[in-house]
């Protein structure tokens, strides 16, 4: 079967610096024009029947995208399977929901919080939890997703089942107002924020971290016997994964505006699953395509409202059937090294 | 915290604890049989569940004619009914279980791929099966009819012996020591351990490995229907989402006694039950699953294995 993920590398590696920096460049306007594509009357089709094209890029595909780069670090760049993502996420919107409504700081002012909390609650599961291997792992992260939803709903802070409605839109940025009639401005920040953390991604794998997840990723033990610290590259993984989920939840928050406890269930994190693997395990174009496909086509074929989520399922089992490493899989660092080893 | 709660219903506590936890041995076995052969998460096995509790609801409502508001059955009627219906759901549940197999791991096992695409898939097989149920029963919950009455047998320490009750601990245990015996001394049984100690060599031996995969799903998916029957009788009622919550807690329970291990699974379970039971009323139904997740880490830290858990390498079922 044919490798996209090979074809792009390989049409990349041919090309020299200018040419790559004017692709980048220009791939980067047409991304940042992307609101606009939707006001045409031949292109109105991208409009959902639910919501307008540019709401729909800024939830769910922007914050699935987000969500889908912060969870591919954990499965797939460390081979670490999370099943209760979705917990930090929660921590990131009611934080963000609880410090705005109650305190005088702004959005921007709560990311950081909301970053940190979500972190320290990542490196506290992670800490006696990622000993652990492999199925373990999984349940033990189920677990936490579901008493970070449980403790929301049982708590007085949280509003229990209600949520907590009526969050304050975040102050403008750069004079441009964000609020529900500028969906367009949310949709720049979210952008700004997934290639922040695309290039985030980018320095660490080719650094340290990345190659002791690869590792990891690989082979544990072999890892161990290399010296690796597993435990400590395993939480680093964990937490930074956390941190980017807790981004997106105040972003999230500050975006619906009124968060309730069941936007934050177990669906959500096999959902965000789903797109790594299916898009393309360890792969961030795989991840990004994955997550575009998981969030835009149920939204766009809404009109078959009831078996909407029938259709998700059998295009889950079929696309698992076909291609098992997803759309655009990982495969090009391995080639790559064989090659070079190859020519040594 | 209510701790005086204990004191005054200790045994009926431990009574409902125990039949809770038994279902959930079953359900666990269920995850266990798939575990011990493939080494992977049956995600769909929570659906396999409701599949069965949809398939007693129908056997009792459609084919028995036995509609909601009548009155419980007696004598041979019961009888069959109980027996017909307890079959069905094992029968609904075992097949469904083979064709998950078929439609969503056994392609990709073929092409030993990676783990997480067979759970991806198994995850979509699951909401398939969920997605469906909910759109024939159009979300509502379904009910099924009463057919045993629960008279009660007597009281033992404050605690009320229900027919029904008595019934479903008998039976549970029953299946699970006939499942045991069927794994300790069978020749299909010494098959299923074979390939759950080592999937090559078992080949090597010229062990047919998709038949055994295919009867380790059937034999899980049997107990999870007999799971479900068991709940129906009890609880009575069933939703398209019901599998969720209780193939969480069956999943919990096989991991705490150990993953892949049968006995395993019967502790593991009982405890599960026991814990929830307790925790409900001592600290409040909401935080029934926090407790039982943290005890769960708790137990991991010690024994990362699970309580009657063996080491990775030495495999069992």
């Amino acid at each position: 079967m044919i490798n996209l993920r090979d074809k792009g590398a390989d049409l990349w590696e041919g090309w020299n610096r200018p040419k790559r920096i004017t692709f980048v460049f220009a791939l980067l306007v047409v991304i940042s024009l992307l609101p606009f594509a939707g006001n045409f009357s031949f292109s109105s089709f991208l409009n959902t029947p639910s919501a307008s094209y540019q709401d729909v890029l800024v939830y769910p595909i922007g914050m699935f995208i987000l969500m889908a780069l912060g969870l591919n670090i954990v499965v797939g760049k460390s081979g670490l399977l999370d099943l209760g993502y979705v917990a930090f996420f929660a921590i990131g919107a009611y934080t963000d929901a609880i410090l705005t409504t109650k305190t005088h700081l702004n959005t921007w002012q709560v990311m950081p919080i909301g970053i940190a909390l979500a972190m320290l609650s990542g490196v506290l599961l992670g800490l006696p939890t990622l000993r652990l291997r492999g199925d373990y792992l999984a349940i033990v992260t189920l677990g936490f997703g579901e008493i970070v939803r449980i403790v929301i709903l049982n708590s007085s802070i949280t509003g229990g089942t209600n949520g907590v409605a009526s969050i304050p839109n975040p102050p403008s940025v750069l004079g441009q107002k964000l609020d529900l009639n500028h969906s367009v401005n949310f949709f720049w920040i979210v952008l700004v924020m997934i290639l922040l953390v695309i290039w985030m991604i980018r320095r660490f794998t080719v650094r340290r971290p990345g190659r002791a997840w690869e590792a990891i990723r690989q082979d544990e033990d072999v890892a161990i016997l290399m010296g690796v610290p597993i435990l400590r590259y395993k939480i680093w993984s964990f937490s930074i994964g956390a941190a980017i989920g807790g981004a997106a939840g105040v972003i999230f928050a500050a975006k619906v505006l009124v968060i309730a406890p069941d936007m934050f269930t177990f669906n959500v994190s096999v959902l965000i699953l789903s797109c790594v693997v299916f898009g393309g395990m360890g792969n961030i174009w795989g991840v990004v395509f994955g997550a575009t496909m998981l969030a835009y086509v149920p939204q766009r074929i809404r009109f078959i409202t009831n078996a909407r989520e029938l259709v998700f399922g059998l295009v889950l089992i079929i696309v698992m059937n076909l291609r098992p490493d997803g759309i655009l899989p990982r495969k090009k660092r391995e080639k790559l090294s064989a090659r070079k080893e190859k020519s040594a | 915290m209510n701790f005086s709660v204990v004191g005054g219903q200790f045994w009926s506590l431990m009574l409902s604890g125990l039949m809770l936890g038994l279902i959930y041995v079953l359900i666990s076995l269920g995850y266990t049989m798939v575990y011990g052969v493939l080494r992977l998460i049956n995600f769909a096995n929570s659906e396999i569940f409701m599949v069965a509790t949809f398939a007693a609801v129908w056997a009792e409502t459609g084919l028995f004619h036995h509609p909601i508001t009548s009155q419980p059955l007696h004598g041979f009627k019961l009888f069959y009914t109980f027996v017909a219906t307890l079959i069905i759901c094992m029968l609904a549940s075992g097949l469904t279980a083979v064709v998950v197999e078929v439609v969503a791991y056994r392609r990709l096992r073929a092409r030993g791929t990676n783990r997480l695409a067979s759970l991806i898939s198994a995850i979509g097989a699951s909401i398939v099966l969920s997605e469906s149920a909910r759109i024939l029963s159009h979300s509502r919950p379904q009910q099924s009819p009463r057919l045993l009455e629960k008279t009660s047998l007597g009281e033992f320490g404050g605690a009320n012996l229900r027919v029904d009750t008595i019934l479903v601990v008998v039976s549970a245990l029953l299946l699970f020591f006939a499942v045991d015996r069927f794994v300790n001394k069978t020749r299909l049984g010494k098959a299923l351990r074979a390939v759950s100690m080592s999937e090559e060599n078992s080949k090597l031996m010229g062990i047919n490995l998709n038949r055994v995969i295919s009867i380790a799903f059937l034999i899980g998916g049997l107990l999870t229907g007999a799971a479900a029957f068991f709940f129906m009788t009890e609880y009575e009622s069933t939703k398209y989402n019901v599998g969720f919550n209780l193939g969480l807690a069956a999943f919990t329970a096989a991991v705490l006694g150990g993953i892949g291990n049968l006995r395993g699974a019967l502790y593991g379970g009982i405890a599960l039950g026991l814990v929830e039971e307790f925790a409900a009323a001592v600290i409040g139904s909401q935080w029934k699953s926090v407790t039982v997740f943290v005890i769960l880490v708790l137990v991991l830290l010690v024994k990362p294995n699970g309580l009657f858990g063996e080491a990775i390498q030495q495999s069992r079922v």
